[in-house]
């Protein structure tokens, strides 16, 4: 009986990771089970299992298109906040200049407002200049606050690095660019890589900005949210689990890739 | 010469973008705050007045929700803390090989909208779901007891949302601490609690500070946890504001509310940052 209080005692903080775990995972885990549903109207009870809706993910009206702006945006958004991040993040990491900490503050303030703030404020501009809000706004929009979150994460990476590596490149006759392009970005490359996974998840899943600015175009958090009111399609469920388990595939791949790439 | 010049050429585009895009709508959201509606037209028509009694109005009428939004948000923070900081500290100390795939399993469930998952929880919890009807026929809880639409239920929907907002940075900095700190502060005679409180909790700071930003600034202006598990009687400043803009297209209020609460959170997270002694902000 002691030996086993005492392993309790010992291993509680990995129980209690296991519990958390659990809390996190129950309602994906729910809507993994539920895309299984035979649900004719409403994906409210269940009431058999098959495999009809993944068969078939498309075949609630409007799903799959939502589905696609999603993701055009998606890439759209992460494209350009990496490049305009990554640059703001090597001014503020490689350069000392006037000017730095206004910098610094004008990155912070779009992460401390509220984001149905922004979303507001930035749908009250496209009234002004009368431009209807849809997909080009959106993605403006969705730019606007990965931007921040790119900065902060590559600049990260940055300050991580061991400047001797790039002092042993100049003293091998490497010249500025030649160091940059051949050191310094393969060095700061996976925290842009992890910026624009961040970036990307955060424009997929984002809602509040997204509906301010969206006007009638369709996301798929935009299609949960109204579709909520009269019971969601069990094709959403297979497409929410469809992403998880392909983010999930991409981030194995990903770490498998750069362990076997230390090993060589 | 050019070593001056780089670092504005870098920051050219993306403060240009933040310029048009971010501080231009915000000042352009301070002049609609003030307008006010023009007699007889149509809805939706607003011209510029000057009327900062619009606050006033705005906050007078809406006071109830605006500090609803300002409790909830504080609570769930707390909350979030709470259950992060021990998993952060499990990852972080406990993790060995498999610390990247737990850190991959804290951001994994975002992949799945979170707003399916919200949904997921008010099935889970609602009437049909398969905890009421068990703690019912069990007498846990009396037969016209619910958990959705409470307020309970809209504060734990946005502990369970934020959560990870709260555990990465957390991470971050515990995984940082040197574990022979730890060493040295057994070897001094510091029992357990000793330890964690004078040496894991000050050195985990910044991680603290981060996470209960990125959790409480969202959480401040979030309405669709309220919207999903709430019912008319937990409404946020953000329902308010978001019904006042597509419902009732009542701009200058939905813009002072906006203001206010921007304003609100800048205040509280200044004084925060202040009394935690991190001025380093991001």
């Amino acid at each position: 009986m002691r030996k086993v209080s005492r392993w309790f005692g010992r291993n509680l903080i990995r129980i209690y990771a296991v519990v958390a775990f659990t809390y996190l995972f129950i309602p994906v885990a729910y809507t993994f089970a539920f895309s299984f549903n035979d649900s004719r109207k409403s994906n409210l009870v269940w009431q058999g299992f098959t495999f009809a809706n993944w068969q078939n993910p498309c075949g609630a009206p409007e799903v799959c298109s939502a589905l696609g702006n999603s993701i055009k945006i998606g890439f759209l958004a992460t494209f350009f906040s990496t490049i305009l991040g990554t640059m703001i993040a090597f001014a503020i990491g490689r350069y000392n200049f006037k000017g730095r900490s206004t910098t610094n503050l004008l990155i912070f303030l779009p992460m401390a407002t509220p984001e149905i703030v922004l979303g507001a404020s930035l749908l009250s501009l496209f009234l002004v200049f009368q431009i209807n809000p849809g997909f080009w706004p959106t993605v403006i929009a969705h730019v606007l606050f990965c931007v921040s979150f790119v900065v902060v994460t590559v600049k990260a990476r940055i300050a991580s690095l061991d400047p001797r590596l790039e002092q042993a490149a100049m003293d091998l006759y490497a010249d500025e660019r030649e160091t940059f392009r051949r050191v310094t970005l393969p060095l700061v490359a996976p925290g842009i890589a992890a910026a624009a996974l961040l970036a990307f998840s955060l424009s997929f899943d984002d809602f509040i900005i997204t509906n301010f600015n969206s006007g009638t175009m369709t996301t798929f958090p935009k299609f949960v949210y109204t579709a909520a009111a009269r019971g969601i399609p069990a094709q959403a469920n297979v497409i929410g689990s469809a992403m998880f388990f392909l983010a999930l595939a991409i981030v194995i791949i990903g770490q498998v890739v750069g362990r076997k790439r230390k090993v060589s | 010469m050019k070593k001056v010049r780089t670092p504005y050429l870098l920051l050219l585009p993306g403060m240009g973008f933040l310029l048009i895009f971010f501080i231009i709508p915000i000042f352009n959201l301070a002049q609609t705050s003030t307008q006010t509606a023009l007699g007889g037209g149509d809805t939706g028509q607003y011209k510029q007045t000057f009327r900062f009694a619009n606050y006033v109005d705005a906050f007078v009428e809406n006071r109830e929700q605006f500090a609803r939004s300002f409790v909830y948000a504080i609570i769930a923070t707390a909350l979030a803390l709470l259950i992060a900081y021990p998993l952060a500290y499990a990852i972080a100390f406990k993790g060995g090989r498999l610390k990247n795939v737990m850190l991959v399993l804290v951001v994994a469930p975002f992949f799945t909208s979170f707003l399916l998952r919200t949904i997921a929880w008010k099935q889970i919890l609602g009437e049909e779901g398969f905890v009421v009807p068990p703690l019912r026929a069990l007498g846990i809880i009396s037969q016209s007891t619910t958990l959705t639409s409470s307020s309970i239920a809209v504060v734990a929907g946005m502990t369970y949302n934020f959560l990870p907002f709260m555990t990465l940075p957390l991470y971050a900095s515990i995984d940082r601490i040197d574990p022979r700190t730890l060493e040295a502060s057994g070897d001094l005679y510091a029992n357990g609690f000793t330890t964690f409180r004078k040496v894991t909790l000050p050195l985990s700071m910044p991680g603290v500070v981060a996470g209960t930003l990125l959790t409480f600034i969202p959480a401040a202006g979030d309405y669709v946890n309220a919207a999903i598990l709430g019912s008319p009687q937990t409404k946020m400043l953000g329902n308010v504001i978001e019904s006042r803009y597509f419902r009732i297209v009542d701009y200058p209020t939905a813009a002072a509310l906006s203001f206010t609460l921007m304003a609100a959170i800048l205040i509280l997270v200044t004084i925060y940052v202040r009394r935690a002694g991190t001025e380093e902000l991001v």
